[in-house]
């Protein structure tokens, strides 16, 4: 059974839709900024669900008015990792919040193999399960 | 001024002082409905009103403003109007007002739609500079991806350039600067202040710099007569007025003070000004047992001019 036709992974907001153009992500970034949350960009090449952290490209950005300047940044993480998951993240730094508001991936690379299940048998008959991506079985500079 | 630099999330502040986007600028056929949408007539005359002199700086803010206009009517024709260029360089003595007009001039490219956001973030060399070797690129970049949508107002420009150190960072600053003035010119304007003396020199050394700024406008010291309107403004705006003859004894200061070395134009009016107030304060305090009246309060007397080192040293 095929639970993931589209052969994308679906992590964050609107990953469910076609992938946003450059002017849609500024107007979700204007959004973000009016806001009051500041940005940042992460790239990874190991989408695991569970991998939240994922590398930073450059600082977070405070104090920005504009999307231009995060749209800056993105273009040049897009030139760094053409084929890595990018993803922008808006930060809400009230106080009692101080979470990540937004988070929605930008760039994915053209082939995403996806995920397996690993069985694994323990205390006899019980089952142990777990996924697993296929991209990682490969060495880290040739995943994607 | 005061004005904290971060905004607080959750905090509604910003369509405040938004002027009301003209939804649909198409329809504009006339220059008087591009000005009547973008409000821009009357940050003009603000600037007229406000600003005393400045006859040249004035007039290059009317050019510039038509030719945005006359561009929003030509793009609403459908003929192109790909946007200018709009660098712009400010050179004069301290005190000439350069920072005031920058401030003025996010303003009103904002009101033309020329820039997004119209916010000013106002640098120094200390904030495009790092202290050690690949510190300089992020940290001007931060300031770039700030500024974006506004106007970067770098003050004192000049000591980017330091021609007698071959190692300094100031360099880097300037290619980076330099790349986005050219490639992102929809997304900021750059404004660089300095004396006029070393800014040309700055210019001479970076020729890259002085050919992609389209704009180079002289601010000229104020005569007399201005820096005593504006010494009258400042009172005004302090809650102040001259007393019997002090208006006179001002005048007679100001004719004392421009002829003297590190004389700063409005500046040095404004600090005349302070001084003038401190030597009113204490007059006062001296009589502690009198009633003080509002006009006690607020008058500045001759005798708090004349009281200045400039008039006893003749």
């Amino acid at each position: 059974m095929m639970t993931n036709p589209t052969g994308r992974i679906t992590q964050g907001q609107f990953s469910f839709l076609p992938d946003l153009t450059d002017e849609e992500i500024a107007m979700q970034v204007d959004y973000g900024l009016k806001k009051g949350y500041s940005w940042q960009v992460e790239y990874t090449d190991d989408p695991h669900p569970r991998n939240t952290f994922w590398e930073m490209f450059g600082m977070p950005m405070f104090d920005l008015q504009d999307p231009a300047g995060v749209m800056m940044e993105l273009k040049n993480c897009r030139q760094t990792f053409p084929s890595h998951y990018i993803r922008l993240m808006a930060f809400d730094s009230t106080r009692g919040i101080e979470s990540i508001a937004m988070s929605f991936i930008v760039n994915r690379p053209a082939v995403e193999p996806g995920f397996g299940v690993v069985r694994q048998e323990v205390n006899g008959r019980s089952m142990r399960y777990t996924i697993h991506s296929y991209a990682t079985d490969k060495p880290e500079s040739q995943r994607y | 001024m005061g004005a904290p630099l971060y905004s607080i999330p959750g905090t509604t502040s910003a369509p405040a002082n938004e002027p009301a986007a003209a939804p649909a600028p198409a329809a504009a056929k006339t220059v008087a409905e591009v000005l009547a949408q973008s409000q821009v007539e009357s940050v003009m005359d603000e600037l007229d009103r406000d600003l005393v002199g400045l006859a040249p700086v004035k007039q290059r803010i009317r050019d510039i403003a038509a030719l945005l206009v006359i561009d929003k009517l030509r793009s609403a024709r459908g003929l192109q109007a790909h946007n200018p260029s709009l660098h712009m360089s400010f050179t004069g003595n301290p005190g000439t007002g350069k920072t005031t007009v920058a401030l003025r001039m996010a303003e009103i490219l904002h009101r033309l739609g020329y820039v997004r956001k119209g916010h000013l973030v106002a640098v120094t060399r200390d904030d495009l500079v790092g202290q050690y070797i690949g510190h300089t690129a992020p940290k001007t970049k931060e300031v770039l991806k700030k500024a974006m949508g506004g106007v970067l107002f770098i003050d004192e420009a000049y000591y980017l350039y330091r021609p007698d150190n071959e190692r300094d960072y100031g360099q880097e600053a300037i290619e980076i600067l330099l790349q986005v003035m050219e490639n992102q010119r929809d997304d900021l304007v750059v404004i660089l202040a300095g004396y006029k003396d070393r800014m040309d020199t700055f210019f001479q050394s970076n020729p890259g710099m002085s050919s992609r700024i389209a704009h180079h406008l002289d601010f000229p010291d104020y005569s007399q007569g201005e820096l005593n309107q504006i010494a009258g403004r400042m009172l005004a705006q302090m809650n102040y007025r001259f007393g019997v003859g002090a208006s006179e004894a001002f005048a007679e200061y100001l004719q004392r003070r421009i002829g003297q070395p590190h004389f700063a134009n409005a500046r040095s009016v404004r600090n005349a000004l302070d001084r003038a107030r401190l030597r009113q304060a204490s007059r006062l305090f001296a009589d502690r047992e009198r009633e003080l009246t509002e006009a006690d309060l607020s008058t500045l007397s001759e005798d708090d001019i004349r009281a200045s080192r400039h008039f006893q040293t003749s």
